[in-house]
């Protein structure tokens, strides 16, 4: 049986979670790739300026590893408040 | 083996492999015919989504659009993934909970409205539909330019195809041909990759090859950037697509506005499990990014290539342009096809190609003798349908290129027109117009449909409306700007009324029209636009494609003050809400 503050706690642990890694999103994207890719390009990655390799290559790597480590948190959180599914 | 042999053997083999899948995975029930029965294992379910997602567009004009773009093209990469992010944290694992059919289904129930439901259909239909035109034109294209038929021969045959495995297996006969069809357009789009970075930079891994040396001891990219700027264009690596503001909202409404396309979305209700939907995100980005991350590599070393090519020598001396007679055969192959032309317009028998809109440049390059950029048409989707070419690579990779350019579009067709059909069969007709429709009739009423959206969607791609080019936009601004505000708001709001919800989505849509139409002409007819399309109109140099993020944000602010001013949903939709937030349940399905 879920109880009612069983299901609130679960969703607060879950809207920190998606929130973290949304901040972790927003970095690597919008800020490393847009807004601070010009102070980034200063600094080298092998022929890479720093700022273009986020934003054509290494944003997209966070966002799958994101993806992963958001999945098993999650399936974490669905044990430890026993809301997971079978 | 002859080039025309070899690939009609190569897109033969693909197509009888299609046609055995749709035989073998008939659907027999709406479960199957809508959702695979919800049985298809996440990391399949990840390829399928993958090849579902990428488009014609993806395969064949990406990497070009990147490889003129610069840096600036960084706003297609990180917003076709990106979006990802947001659809396995905000949207697939509740909609997967949720447990119905199509994406106005939730719409509908979840604000109580039948009203809701048809916007969203009405939403889905504008959406998909103008992005299928593209798809439809690209199977034409790819048909035409490799095997040499008649635009209309490639495009019926490619109908055939999809009428085959779409109309019998629903679904299920779609994500098991997709899975097929990443296989083929994953090895079509590396394969060339891979050799072309192992020629330039000896690096076989095309991600690490383009921050590699070349064999002069240069980096690659550092190269790149002194070649182009030394022909007057901007510099590769920080030429920017407009303001920040522009490429930060630019990317923001591909990112909100993939996670909000249906047929994407409706792909995660095809797996078993809630904790599947999450993981299966994962999964589709991975095999998204393996093309993905390839594309910069393949735009970068092409136009290397490509402006290699043709100055031969150092820029400005008499003898550093590529005498045309002497122009490989790959030149002069693409030129019968119109993507590449070119013109000697000071009559000295050599090629110059050069940024002639660079006052400062044509100034210098006058002194030159040069009258005006000689390439007077270079297609982008040149950069990756001549690739292997321009890389003198064997015929078999040739072929399977052009079997990969066919598969990514007949993927995303298949994948949109199933949102289109079940959007009518499931949400119009039984939805609203005969609720009470047996399943086995819903079942022959959704054959029906797909065959009619397949027929309209072939008419559309051999009549194409005068706006074909400018659908892109107009897809993602919608699905941004709509869909996908109302869906968030419906799970994370509780809070969120009918009323809010339709206000949302209204205001959202007329705003992103509205703008997207001021720019571009009223229903894009030419000579109604209200402003000249160009950054000094635009509103703080937001660009018309740029704009659906503000729409959606619009969307968000309406739909949360309207429900805050008006009635809260009924217990029972509380309820609802609170129920797709646990996993719990969800392997039981909802009842239909």
């Amino acid at each position: 049986m879920i109880t009612k503050d069983n299901r609130a706690a679960y969703w607060k642990d879950n809207l920190r979670l998606v929130t973290i890694c949304l901040v972790i999103w927003f970095v690597v994207s919008y800020l490393f790739g847009i807004v601070l890719a010009e102070p980034l390009n200063s600094i080298r990655l092998g022929g890479y300026k720093l700022g273009f390799w986020f934003a054509q290559q290494g944003s997209i790597y966070v966002f799958v590893v994101l993806i992963f480590f958001y999945a098993r948190q999650m399936n974490k959180l669905d044990q430890k408040y026993d809301v997971h599914e079978d | 083996m002859e080039l025309k042999t070899m690939t009609y053997i190569v897109v033969g083999l693909t197509f009888l492999v299609y046609i055995a899948i749709a035989i073998w995975s008939r659907a027999s029930t709406t479960g199957e015919f809508y959702v695979a029965g919800k049985g298809i294992h996440p990391v399949a379910n990840g390829m399928a989504t993958a090849a579902d997602w990428m488009s014609a567009a993806s395969f064949i004009s990406m990497a070009g659009l990147i490889a003129f773009l610069g840096y600036g093209g960084s706003v297609f990469l990180m917003g076709w993934t990106g979006g990802y992010v947001l659809l396995a944290m905000l949207l697939a694992p509740y909609l997967r909970k949720f447990g119905k059919f199509t994406v106005p289904e939730f719409v509908g129930e979840r604000y109580y409205s039948q009203t809701a439901r048809i916007v969203a259909v009405i939403c889905l239909i504008v959406a998909s539909i103008t992005y299928v035109i593209g798809q439809m034109k690209g199977i034409g294209v790819a048909f035409s330019r490799f095997m040499e038929v008649e635009f209309a021969t490639g495009l019926f045959t490619g109908m055939g195809i999809v009428f085959i495995y779409a109309v019998l297996g629903g679904m299920k006969g779609i994500t098991y041909t997709q899975i097929a069809q990443y296989c083929v357009l994953i090895f079509a789009y590396t394969i060339p990759a891979i050799f072309i970075s192992l020629q330039l930079t000896g690096n076989p891994i095309p991600q690490l090859g383009l921050g590699s040396t070349m064999a002069d001891g240069t980096y690659l990219l550092d190269k790149l950037d002194l070649i182009v700027t030394d022909l007057g264009f901007r510099e590769y690596t920080t030429s920017s697509n407009g303001n920040m503001l522009n490429m930060f909202l630019y990317t923001l409404s591909l990112m909100i506005g993939t996670a909000g396309l249906p047929h994407v979305i409706i792909r995660f209700f095809t797996v078993p499990k809630v904790r599947d939907a999450r993981y299966s995100a994962g999964w589709a980005l991975v095999f998204i990014a393996i093309l993905y991350t390839t594309a910069p590599a393949v735009g970068a070393m092409a136009r290397l290539n490509l402006t290699n090519t043709i100055q031969t020598g150092d820029v400005g001396s008499a003898a550093g342009n590529l005498v045309a007679d002497e122009r490989p055969d790959w030149m002069k192959r693409w030129e019968t096809t119109g993507l590449l032309a070119y013109e000697d317009k000071n009559g000295d028998g050599r090629i110059q190609y050069y940024n002639d809109a660079n006052a400062d440049f044509v100034t210098k390059a006058e002194g030159w003798g040069w009258q005006g950029n000689e390439m007077t048409k270079v297609d982008r989707d040149i950069m990756v349908l001549a690739n292997p070419e321009i890389a003198s690579l064997p015929n078999w990779v040739i072929a399977l290129v052009a079997a990969g350019g066919i598969a990514a579009a007949l993927s995303t067709a298949a994948g949109l027109l199933l949102a289109i059909s079940s959007a009518i069969s499931h949400d119009l007709l039984k939805g609203v117009f005969m609720p009470q429709i047996s399943e086995k009739n819903e079942l022959m009423a959704s054959r029906i449909a797909m065959a009619f959206a397949i027929v309209l969607a072939g008419w559309l791609g051999l009549n194409p409306p005068g706006f074909a080019a400018q659908v892109v936009a107009l897809a993602f601004g919608l699905a941004a700007s709509s869909i996908f505000p109302a869906l968030m708001m419906g799970i994370f709001d509780k809070r969120a009324n009918s009323t809010g919800a339709i206000a949302g989505m209204l205001s959202g849509l007329s705003a992103t029209l509205l703008y997207i139409f001021w720019f571009k002409g009223w229903f894009f007819v030419p000579g109604t636009e209200m402003a000249a399309n160009t950054p000094d109109n635009w509103l703080f140099g937001i660009s018309p494609e740029a704009f659906g993020a503000v729409g959606a944000l619009i969307n968000f602010a309406v739909a949360y003050a309207v429900s805050r001013a008006t009635a809260p949903p009924p217990e029972h939709i509380q309820h609802l809400v609170e129920d797709i937030r646990v996993p719990r349940g969800a392997g039981a399905g909802a009842a239909h």
